[in-house]
């Protein structure tokens, strides 16, 4: 829909290794502002990889990664500039919630770390958030352990968006969740994405968000970045394992609904 | 991206009062003004506009600090309206308008001092519980062991060994560290103190019976306690969060056999390894303090030991070797088996099985100690 939008994430020539095993060899992919991207691919072809080296978490052999057009190996200079660590939030698959500090908390963490924020005010950003993520008000005051996996999600969403970021990295939103908890995400990232005009990239192999929700589709396969473009592009395409994973039982019975 | 600034202009006329926001409102700038809106009370006017035009940027938390200003003003009874508001302004602050759900930041504590009491209360039914606990673990302790003991082949032992290298031999450097320098440290202070009497040789006595009887078997005990017994607990309690104690289970693995004897088992054979090490280390360490210090030299040393230490002396203290093992590993297994939910838990649970383990180490080598003086060894 965006295909001359300004490009926010840049990953050039990205090889990532852990001992012999090659898991990305000479990697591009771009991700435009503000189209919903997912990354499929098979069990192994480095997707989860592909998000954490994109956010520092892991440091790649070769290649560089640019988000808002800087460097993220490059340490940032200067007060006045925001960190990308400001500017993008991450949900992990199980919420990754701090579980000595209860999810309002854990929402103030970052808010507290980054702005001086006055405590009324984040207590209100938090009670928001909370509600925005669709989790019920007594949750609030609820440590991770009391919480549902499906609510866990919910609450570390709500912390991925404590300071408003620009990009929202999602690790498999949808896995674990009932179908109608994983629809109501889905609705959730979309509506989240035309009020706050979100980029969201999204490592998923839940086949109704990509109809969903997805703008643009990055097939992982053969350690790079096989193809990128549109559902009805996927569908055309005749490359085996995106063949069997576009036009499968499953597949078939997603673009029905 | 350089931060922005928020800004607030009021002006007051006679029939309205007119908000005027400039800059970008976001997370990073409206700090400053947040006190301001919350503040802000119109005179005698009945009418607040809200005016946006000149607004740059504003993010979820700006728009929220709007909705919120525009809400306390009409429950205090005013109207009030934005006024040249965006379309994308409008979507963000309808946006927040519809999650205005106010809600607890964190459970409530109640009163300090019923807490304190409360405190006390759960404590003391705590040790109780426990103490009931850690005697039926005893007990499943000693079934497996004699299910195992009926069928030999159903010990783990890849696992013993195993663990039998990481509690006894890769324990043995810091063991004989310690043990080296409390055998200095007991002959240096005897040295000085027995000279007075000009009762030097007696430094080997007093040495040698600490040494044999008690400190190389307490302090081996309090380091593995430290050093195993944590690492124990940790282990068993990270694999209960991740759920691993539970798969045992419904594979039909009994996880005391598992996880639990080989522990046990390793510990037992190989304290009373570490002990006869340390006792040897603290032995040579006084030894050396003795030869420097009073000038005894080691044949004297060794002449001396054996005339002074019985046998009894040494095996009084390898004797409770075992028992102690056994009570480190218990507790250990116990306690990382006792591990919920979270990381913070395996925390927890690490630390109480150190220091229960340490108690009882304690306490039981003040029974031995009354037992043996009963017997009169």
């Amino acid at each position: 829909m965006v295909d001359n939008a300004e490009v926010i994430i840049k990953v050039r020539g990205l090889t990532n290794q852990f001992g012999r095993q090659v898991v990305h060899d000479a990697l591009d992919l771009d991700v435009r502002k503000g189209e919903i991207i997912g990354v499929v691919g098979g069990s192994g072809t480095g997707k989860s990889v592909l998000l954490r080296t994109i956010v520092g978490l892991n440091r790649p052999i070769a290649g560089t990664i640019e988000v808002f057009g800087q460097d993220v190996e490059k340490p940032i200079l200067g007060e006045d500039q925001r960190r990308p660590q400001q500017r993008w939030g991450v949900l992990f698959q199980d919420g990754a919630l701090f579980s000595s500090l209860t999810v309002a908390q854990n929402i103030e963490v970052p808010i507290k770390e980054h702005t001086d924020v006055p405590q009324t005010l984040m207590n209100e950003i938090a009670a928001y958030k909370i509600s925005l993520v669709g989790l019920a008000a007594d949750a609030g005051a609820k440590y991770p352990s009391e919480l549902s996996g499906g609510m866990r999600k919910r609450a570390g969403l709500a912390r991925a968006l404590a300071l408003d970021p620009d990009i929202l990295f999602l690790d498999e939103p949808t896995a674990g969740l009932d179908p109608i908890g994983a629809a109501a995400f889905d609705e959730l990232i979309k509506r989240l994405r035309r009020a706050l005009g979100l980029t969201v990239f999204m490592v998923t192999h839940d086949l109704d968000s990509l109809h969903a929700i997805c703008d643009r589709i990055a097939v992982l396969a053969d350690k790079k970045v096989l193809l990128t473009g549109s559902m009805g592009e996927m569908l055309a395409c005749d490359h085996p394992w995106v063949h069997d994973y576009f036009h499968g039982p499953r597949a078939r019975a997603a673009q029905i609904a | 991206m350089v931060a922005g600034t928020a800004q607030l202009e009021t002006v007051e006329s006679s029939d309205e009062l007119l908000v005027a926001a400039r800059g970008r409102w976001d997370i990073t700038s409206v700090a400053p003004i947040e006190q301001r809106l919350r503040e802000l009370r119109p005179g005698p006017t009945v009418a607040i506009s809200i005016d946006l035009t000149q607004l740059e940027g504003l993010d979820t938390i700006g728009a929220w600090l709007l909705y919120r200003t525009q809400r306390d003003f009409r429950v205090a009874g005013f109207t009030a309206e934005f006024r040249n508001a965006s379309a994308d302004h409008l979507l963000l602050i309808e946006e927040v308008s519809a999650n205005d759900q106010p809600c607890e930041i964190e459970p409530s504590r109640g009163s300090p001092l019923l807490n304190v009491i409360r405190h006390v209360g759960a404590g003391t039914t705590d040790i109780a519980a426990e103490t009931a606990e850690l005697l039926g673990f005893l007990g499943n302790i000693v079934a497996a062991t004699a299910h195992v003991l009926a069928r030999p082949r159903r010990l783990r032992f890849t696992s013993l060994v195993y663990h039998m290298e990481e509690v006894g031999l890769n324990a043995i450097p810091i063991v004989c560290l310690i043990s080296f320098l409390i055998g200095v440290v007991l002959a240096y202070q005897g040295a000085t103190q027995l000279r007075q009497f000009g009762a030097e040789v007696f430094v080997v006595d007093l040495v040698a019976i600490s040494i044999l009887r008690e400190i190389g078997i307490l302090l081996t005990a309090i380091i593995i306690a430290g050093r195993s017994g944590s690492a124990f607990t940790a282990q068993i309690g990270s694999m209960k969060v991740n759920e691993e104690v539970d798969a045992m289970r419904t594979l039909g693995l009994d996880p005391i056999e598992i996880l639990v004897l080989p522990r046990v088992l390793a510990l037992v054979i190989s304290l009373p390894l570490l002990t006869f090490i340390a006792d040897l280390m603290g032995l040579f360490g006084g030894g050396l303090m003795a030869w420097i210090t009073l000038d005894i030299s080691p044949a004297v040393y060794i002449e001396r030991l054996n005339q002074s230490v019985g046998l009894w002396s040494f095996f009084i203290g390898l004797i409770k070797a075992p028992v102690f093992a056994f009570i480190i590993a218990m507790i250990g297994c116990f306690e990382g088996l006792k591990v919920v939910g979270s990381a913070e838990s395996v925390g927890q649970q690490t630390t109480r099985a150190v220091v229960e383990a340490i108690f009882l180490v304690i306490v039981f080598d003040a029974i031995f100690s009354i037992f043996f003086a009963f017997v009169g060894v």
